[in-house]
C-alpha cells in the first residue's frame, strides 16, 4: 500500500497543511509519497524530501502547474495516480478545488474533510457542521479524501530524507487561466496555523471598530478572525472568516470577542485547546463552548485586557 | 446563453439536528428543510445574469425525493424560468448527483452551470468539481464574483489568506460562496407565478445514469461535548486563570 499525498505550497514554500497531511497518511499506514505540482519549485520539492516518514518526492515542474488552476494540476495527479492506494489532499482551498476533480475522473467517491483514520479504508467525518460524526467506509479501489489538518499532528518537517524525482509535466488543459491575486500581507501568523486567534463577531459594531483587537492581537502574538456575520457585514476581510463554510482552526487559545456563537461559527472554532468569550450577552450560545466567559462590553474589557497582559 | 442551477433540499440551516439513538444518521423528521444556503445564492447569480441579458433562460434542476419540487419552486420563484426533477428515493452522493447533472446538462445543452460550492448538510464540497470533471470544462470554484466576457467568465475566487481571479473558457462550471450577492426577498406573487412554471421529472433510470452509493455509513455519532466551562468575573480574573489554570498565556 503506498499513499500519495498532494503538497500544499507557492512554489517557494511548502505549507504547513502537507504536514499535517502526511500525519494522516501515516495513520493509515505504508508508504507515503509527495506529489510537489508546480513551477519552478525545486526548493518545495527538497523541503518535502526532509518531512517525517515520507520515502519519495515526485516533483512535476513547469510553468502550467505554477497557480494550482485545477484542471492542469488534477490531470497532473492523474498522471502519476497509477498504483497508490489513497490520495490525500489537505482540506484547504487549493485541495477542495482539485480533489474532487481527480476523484471524478478515476470514477470513485471522494471522502471530505476526514478527522479520524480507523483503517485504510473506514474514515471519521464531520457532518452537519460538525453538529454529527460520521464513521463512514470506502470500497472504491482508490481513495482519494481530503483531510481536515486541525484533526492531525503535524509530522515534523525535518528528519526524513526522500529521493526527489521528477515526473512530466501534463499539458496546458487551454481551459482555464490565471489572472491575479489579491493576497493580504499581514506580519501576523497565517490563521490556520496560529496558536492564538482573536476573533471578532457582529457586536464590534464597524470595521473602524475592528481595529480594537489589534493590541490585543499584537499583544497575544494573535492572528486576527471574525465570524460570517461581521464578514458579511464588512468589519473584516473574507479570508479571515472561522466556521464551518469558512476556515476551521483549532489553536491553544481562541478568544471570541462580541461573537454570539452560532452553531455554522461554533463548528470552525469548537476543537480549540481554550475558548474564551467576551460578550455582553450572558445568554449568547458562545458561552455554552468557552472555557472562560466574561459578560462584559467589549469596549471597555478588551482595552483592560490588553493593559493587563 | 443557457443556464443551469442545481438545487440542493436539505435541512435548514437554523435546525440543530440530532443524532439518532441507533447511531444509523440524524433526525430529519418533521424538521424545516428548505434550499441550500449557497444554491439560493447560484439561482440569485443565475437570474442577476438573465436580467442583465447575458443569460436566456435559467433552468433550476434538483435530485432527489417528490418533496425537492417545493425547492425548485422557491428557485422559481427567485427567478428561474422553469425546472427538472430528477426524482429517486435513493441515497444520493456526489459522485452519482454528478452524474445525474452531467446528463441533465448535455440534454439542456447548458453553457454554464452555477451551483452552491457545498451543501450544508453533508457538507462535501465536491459536486461541481465532479461535475466539471465528468464534462471535461473548467471549473471556476468559491466564487465572489463573476464577469461574462465573450467566450469566456472572469471569476473572482475565495482562497486561502484573500482573493484570486481566473478566467475560465465557457462552457465551464462555477460554484458560489458566501459572498457572491444577497438572494432577492421572495414576493408573494413570484410564489403565485412559480406555481405555474413548467417542471418536468425523470428518473436516474431515464438519464442512465447508476446512482449506487459507493461510500457506507457504519455510523453517526454525536461528537464529544465540551465540558462546561466557568463566568469569570472580571479582566483580571481572565488573565490570572490564563496564566495560571490554562497556562495558554
Amino acid at each position: 500500500m503506498t499513499i500519495l499525498v498532494i503538497a500544499e505550497h507557492d512554489n517557494a514554500e511548502l505549507k504547513a497543511a502537507t504536514l499535517n497531511t502526511v500525519a494522516a497518511a501515516a495513520k493509515i499506514g505504508g508508504d507515503i509519497h509527495v506529489l510537489v505540482a508546480g513551477s519552478g519549485a525545486q526548493a518545495v520539492a527538497d523541503q518535502a524530501a526532509k518531512v517525517a516518514g515520507v520515502s519519495a518526492v515526485l516533483l512535476a515542474d513547469a510553468p502550467q502547474l505554477a497557480d494550482s488552476l485545477a484542471e492542469n494540476v488534477a490531470e497532473q495527479v492523474i498522471a502519476v495516480a497509477g498504483n497508490y492506494s489513497h490520495i490525500l489532499f489537505p482540506a484547504t482551498a487549493s485541495g477542495k478545488n482539485v480533489a474532487p476533480r481527480v476523484a471524478a475522473k478515476l470514477d470513485v467517491a471522494q471522502i471530505s474533510d476526514i478527522i479520524a483514520v480507523e483503517s485504510a479504508d473506514v474514515f471519521q467525518r464531520p457532518i452537519y457542521a460538525g453538529n454529527a460524526i460520521a464513521t463512514v467506509e470506502c470500497a472504491d479501489a482508490k481513495k482519494v479524501i481530503t483531510v481536515r489538518t486541525t484533526a492531525f499532528d503535524a509530522v515534523a518537517a525535518e528528519g526524513g530524507s526522500a529521493a526527489v524525482q521528477n515526473v512530466e509535466a501534463v499539458a496546458d488543459s487551454g481551459l482555464s487561466s490565471f489572472v491575479g491575486r489579491d493576497v493580504a500581507k499581514s506580519d501576523r501568523p497565517e490563521l490556520t496555523a496560529a496558536s492564538i486567534i482573536v476573533s471578532g463577531g457582529r457586536g464590534m459594531g464597524s470595521a473602524e471598530n475592528f481595529k480594537i483587537l489589534d493590541p490585543l492581537a499584537d499583544k497575544l502574538g494573535a492572528a486576527l478572525g471574525a465570524s460570517r456575520a461581521a464578514v458579511d457585514a464588512g468589519y473584516a476581510p473574507n479570508d479571515w472568516q472561522v466556521g464551518q463554510t469558512g476556515k476551521i482552526v483549532a489553536p491553544q487559545l481562541y478568544v471570541a470577542i462580541g461573537i454570539s456563537g452560532a452553531i455554522q461559527h461554533l463548528a470552525g472554532m469548537k476543537d480549540s485547546k481554550v475558548i474564551v468569550a467576551i460578550n455582553k450577552d450572558a445568554e449568547a450560545p458562545i458561552f455554552g463552548v468557552a472555557d472562560y466567559g466574561l459578560v462584559a462590553d467589549l469596549f471597555t474589557a478588551v482595552p483592560e485586557l490588553v493593559g493587563a497582559l | 446563453m443557457k443556464v443551469l442551477v442545481p438545487v440542493k433540499r436539505v435541512v435548514d440551516y437554523n435546525v440543530k439536528v440530532r443524532v439518532k439513538s441507533d447511531q444509523t444518521g440524524v433526525d430529519i423528521a418533521n424538521v424545516k428543510m428548505s434550499m441550500n444556503p449557497f444554491d439560493e445564492i447560484a439561482v440569485e447569480e443565475a437570474t442577476r445574469l438573465k436580467e442583465k441579458g447575458v443569460a436566456t433562460e435559467v433552468v433550476a434542476v434538483s435530485c432527489g425525493v417528490t418533496q425537492c419540487q417545493e425547492t425548485l419552486r422557491t428557485a422559481m420563484a427567485i427567478g428561474a424560468d422553469r425546472a427538472a426533477l430528477v426524482q429517486t428515493d435513493a441515497e444520493l452522493q456526489p459522485l452519482a448527483v454528478a452524474k445525474l447533472l452531467k446528463a441533465v446538462t448535455e440534454k439542456e445543452q447548458a453553457q454554464l452551470v452555477i451551483l452552491g460550492k457545498q451543501a450544508i448538510d453533508d457538507d462535501a464540497n465536491q459536486t461541481g468539481q465532479m461535475l466539471a470533471a465528468l464534462l471535461g470544462w473548467p471549473q471556476a470554484t468559491f466564487a465572489s464574483k463573476i464577469e461574462i466576457e465573450g467566450d469566456s467568465a472572469k471569476v473572482t475566487r475565495e482562497v486561502d489568506g484573500g482573493l484570486e481571479t481566473i478566467s475560465v473558457k465557457l462552457p465551464a462550471i462555477i460554484t458560489t460562496d458566501l459572498r457572491l450577492n444577497e438572494p432577492r426577498y421572495v414576493t408573494l406573487p413570484n410564489i403565485m407565478k412559480a406555481k405555474k412554471k413548467q417542471l418536468d421529472t425523470f428518473t436516474p433510470e431515464d438519464l442512465g445514469v447508476d446512482v449506487t452509493p459507493r461510500i457506507k455509513t457504519l455510523k453517526v455519532s454525536e461528537p464529544p461535548a465540551r465540558k462546561a466551562g466557568i463566568t469569570v468575573p472580571d479582566v483580571a480574573t481572565l488573565v490570572d486563570k490564563l496564566k495560571n489554570e490554562a497556562k495558554v498565556i
